[in-house]
């Protein structure tokens, strides 16, 4: 049962691994306007310019 | 003169606005003006047109186009808007009111195409802001405002730039305490799962494991997330404040010290579960209760409602100046539409000053050469100049500013129903553990121990502390819902509260233009023809109404045409000479004072009659007018009193009714009743009345477009949803008796653990459950009963 100790271990390293995904992508402003995006996929690229007559 | 036009109206392909002409035509599609078809042509030409393929009519109308940005050239303006330049780049952000839907986003993150100097630009869609990159070698600030302004999208430029400072202020790491007591709380749960579900002998080593994992994680909960309440609760003790601060940062402690003592000592497993999940609702209370409206501000002061500069003449030579730059006897040029900063003598041009904003007064006040002009004014037709002989700063609007209503912290107005209770709780909290303690100590003194921390860990008021912000939070997105803007969730209680209820006439109860036209004439088809022909030349408000009022017909050619300003209009139309305007222009004679305006009519100088426009008062007014029955009614107005017969129905109390106020005199009125015991409201909109929103319980600021100026309001409500005011004021009688009945709800809960908590034997797994169940229910409640009664007042 020793493997317990091992593996809470690595399962902490990996919380600990997402908590600062978080803090990174919070102080880099990810997090900073979470609705435009959402619009913004809705919209096309743009078509080939046309051609010139 | 053969032009196809329809006589049914047709809609700007553009704005979406009404065409009252059929001048302006691409193609198929209709515009109503000059600056929508521009737009159009800019546009068309960037290759832009799928601008209009994702939604009907998205620009913004472009009738007035005589905007001047020549001021951006200063430097020393420029320096203030931009954020950010180095060799080759400018970065700056706008707040463009205008964004409102996809085609917005979709074009200004285009304008590369339209100019390559612009290098990125990023469209935050909430806070309706624009950041841009600029080669400045290629295109100055100028030239980029302009070009924003030709498609449309004009910023709001002002220096008093609140809400870029309000956006950045308020980064407090709220959300990254939220994070770490997140983390910590899940963690801890899985490892005190073990403890619950009962560990065999052979398994006690893994039990002191788990227990030191947990002190582990709860130090950054206690030290890092729930450092606030410890902060706040030491800063009201020094007050000698009770707030609930205080015994939420006692159950902290007392819960993180007992669990640590407890797992030193290997005598029980602690309650860093309960620790971590307190402070992880709480947080979440704190975060939900902090409602931000990014678009909005509700300290605005009369800054933000001046110009960011003014055109002065100097050596013959016009330039424009920052505002802070005025100085006494500079002369200054003030065109149509444009405010007068500052006081100052008439010299030149034909003034006809627009005040409603400044002192409710409707129509606008024609001032002669040599006459003292306020500031705050809005000119209306031509070009004036004028002599400065006030600074900015002293002049007669900014005075206002420095009564000591606007000196007074405002927050200390009302104590809420959380502080009033939670003093009294603290104080029986207090009794109850050291009673416990007490009874227990001759017996057994480690009893005694345990049942002292244990009342205090299980009385926490977690749920109590939840139930305000909870029921708040969702109230203030019902509100928000029906454009009703609250500043914070305390604005709800003082609303609950209120008994009087002041208001205030222009712009509030009328809406701010005069839209209900009346024709008291009798015409022929001909003579209308010839009337609309005429009006069609001019740009006046009243012109345009009258041109709306007639509709979409043929014009005639005009010749001669001339406009004086604030008197009236001329020309020769199909060979009739057609008048239109004042009584001292058509008849020669000043108006009798009347409740309307007029605008009178002669053709071939043979009197015909006249437009009359009269006041409109807001849907809903006989609603918001029946309030009377449980709250007082007040009118104040800057205004004359020629509308008195009408406003009689809805203020039907003697002396409820009082005109030709100055800002002072509303404030002094304010006050007069709060003297008299009166919880009052003033519900106002303009600057007049900023001294009286300010010195209110509750200050409400009216507005048909919320961007406009909003001084030292609680709250802002849009003039769409005035007549929902009733049901407002009573949905927020019905939150505040929600919060009554929630705060019972956790004091069952609270009397229920603190059974189990005075004999001593509270098992962590108890607390483990106690606290989140009260929390879930205290949290479904509100938000259920929340939903119900805003329901029941139609609200959603």
């Amino acid at each position: 049962m020793n493997i317990i100790y091992f593996l809470i271990g690595c399962s902490v390293l990996l919380a600990l691994g997402f908590l600062s995904a978080f803090f990174w992508a919070q102080r880099t402003g990810q997090n900073d306007d979470l609705y435009t995006p959402s619009m913004r996929i809705l919209l096309d690229d743009d078509e080939e310019t046309l051609p010139k007559k | 003169m053969v032009r196809n036009s329809t006589l049914e109206k047709t809609a700007c392909y553009h704005c979406g606005d009404d065409c009252i002409t059929s001048d302006y035509l691409i193609e198929d599609k209709h515009f109503c003006c000059h600056g929508c078809k521009s737009v159009y042509e800019i546009l068309s030409a960037g290759n832009l047109c799928n601008y209009y393929s994702y939604n009907e009519h998205p620009g913004a109308t472009r009738a007035r186009t005589d905007k001047r940005f020549d001021y951006l050239s200063d430097a020393a303006i420029a320096d203030e808007i931009i954020d950010y330049k180095d060799k080759y780049i400018t970065i700056v952000t706008f707040y463009i009111p205008h964004i409102h839907c996809s085609s917005c986003l979709w074009l200004l993150e285009k304008l590369n195409k339209i100019n390559p100097a612009i290098c990125y630009t990023r469209v935050d869609f909430l806070k309706k802001q624009l950041n841009i990159r600029y080669d400045h070698e290629k295109i100055n600030l100028q030239q980029l405002v302009e070009l924003l302004d030709g498609i449309g999208y004009e910023p709001l430029i002002s220096l008093q730039d609140i809400i870029k400072k309000q956006n950045t202020a308020d980064k407090d790491n709220l959300v990254s305490k939220i994070a770490v007591a997140g983390f910590c709380f899940g963690n801890v749960m899985l490892l005190s799962f073990p403890e619950y579900f009962g560990l065999s002998v052979y398994e006690q080593t893994f039990k002191h494991f788990f227990g030191w994992l947990n002190i582990l994680f709860s130090v950054p909960v206690v030290f890092y997330s729930g450092r606030g309440y410890f902060v706040s609760a030491w800063q009201n003790l020094r007050n000698k404040v009770l707030n609930i601060d205080f015994p939420l940062a006692l159950g902290i402690a007392v819960l993180f010290g007992r669990t640590v003592l407890e797992i030193f000592a290997h005598s029980g497993a602690g309650f860093a579960d309960t620790l971590c999940g307190l402070v992880f609702f709480l947080l979440i209370g704190k975060f939900v209760q902090k409602k931000t409206y990014h678009h909005l501000s509700f300290e605005r002061d009369y800054r933000s409602f001046f110009p960011v500069a003014v055109h002065i003449i100097e050596n013959a030579a016009e330039k424009p100046i920052p505002l802070s730059g005025l100085t006494i006897g500079d002369r200054m040029l003030i065109r149509n539409n444009e405010i007068i900063p500052a006081d100052a003598i008439l010299l030149k041009g034909e003034a006809v000053v627009d005040f409603s904003f400044v002192t409710g007064e409707a129509i606008p006040v024609s001032k002669t050469l040599g006459e003292i002009i306020y500031a705050g004014g809005r000119q209306t037709g031509e070009a004036i100049e004028l002599e400065v002989v006030k600074p900015v700063s002293q002049s007669y609007l900014t005075q206002l500013w420095n009564n000591e209503a606007f000196t007074r912290k405002s927050d200390k107005r009302m104590q809420t129903f959380n502080e009033k209770v939670s003093k009294y709780f603290t104080i029986v909290l207090l009794s109850v553990a050291f009673a416990a303690l007490i009874f227990w100590l001759p017996v057994d003194y480690k009893r005694g121990f345990a049942a002292f921390t244990a009342v205090l860990i299980v009385a926490c008021p977690c749920a109590l502390a939840l139930s305000t912000p909870f029921t708040m939070a969702a109230a203030l997105s019902i509100f928000d819902r029906n454009h009703f803007y609250l500043k914070n969730t305390t604005v709800v209680e003082q609303m609950a509260n209120i008994d009087t209820i002041v208001m205030d006439k222009t712009g509030t109860i009328t809406t701010g233009t005069i839209n209900n036209i009346r024709l008291e004439a009798i015409l022929t088809e001909h003579q209308k023809l010839l009337i609309y022909s005429l009006c069609c030349n001019s740009i006046h408000p009243l012109s345009r109404m009258i041109c709306q009022y007639l509709g979409n017909t043929n014009e005639f050619s005009v010749r001669g045409y001339s406009e004086i300003a604030g008197k009236g209009i001329r020309a020769f139309v199909n060979g009739h000479l057609v008048q239109v305007g004042s009584s001292r222009y058509i008849l020669d004679c000043d108006e009798i004072v009347s409740d309307s305006t007029k605008v009178h009519l002669a053709i071939d100088g043979k009197y015909l009659g006249y437009f009359s426009f009269l006041h409109y008062y807001r849907e809903g007014m006989k609603d918001v007018a029946a309030l009377s029955a449980s709250y007082d009614l007040f009118l104040l107005s800057g205004d004359h009193d020629h509308e008195k017969k009408d406003l009689k129905p809805f203020f039907p109390a003697p002396n409820s009714m009082l005109f030709n106020q100055s800002p002072q005199s509303k404030l002094d009125f304010i006050k007069s009743l709060q003297h008299l015991g009166a919880k009052t409201m003033m519900i106002g909109d303009g600057l007049n009345d900023s001294g009286a929103l300010k010195q209110s319980d509750l200050g409400i600021a009216v507005t048909d477009n919320v961007n406009n100026f909003s001084p030292g309001s609680d709250a802002i409500l849009d003039g769409r949803s005035f007549d929902k005011l009733p049901s407002f004021l009573r949905f927020s009688k019905d939150t505040v008796a929600i919060i009554h009945f929630s705060f019972l709800i956790s004091l069952t809960y609270n009397l229920v653990g603190l059974s189990y908590a005075v004999t001593g034997n509270l098992s962590p797994l108890t607390a483990a459950i106690l606290m989140p169940l009260s929390t879930v229910t205290i949290i479904s409640f509100t938000s259920l009963a929340t939903h119900y009664t805003a329901k029941r007042r139609k609200l959603i």
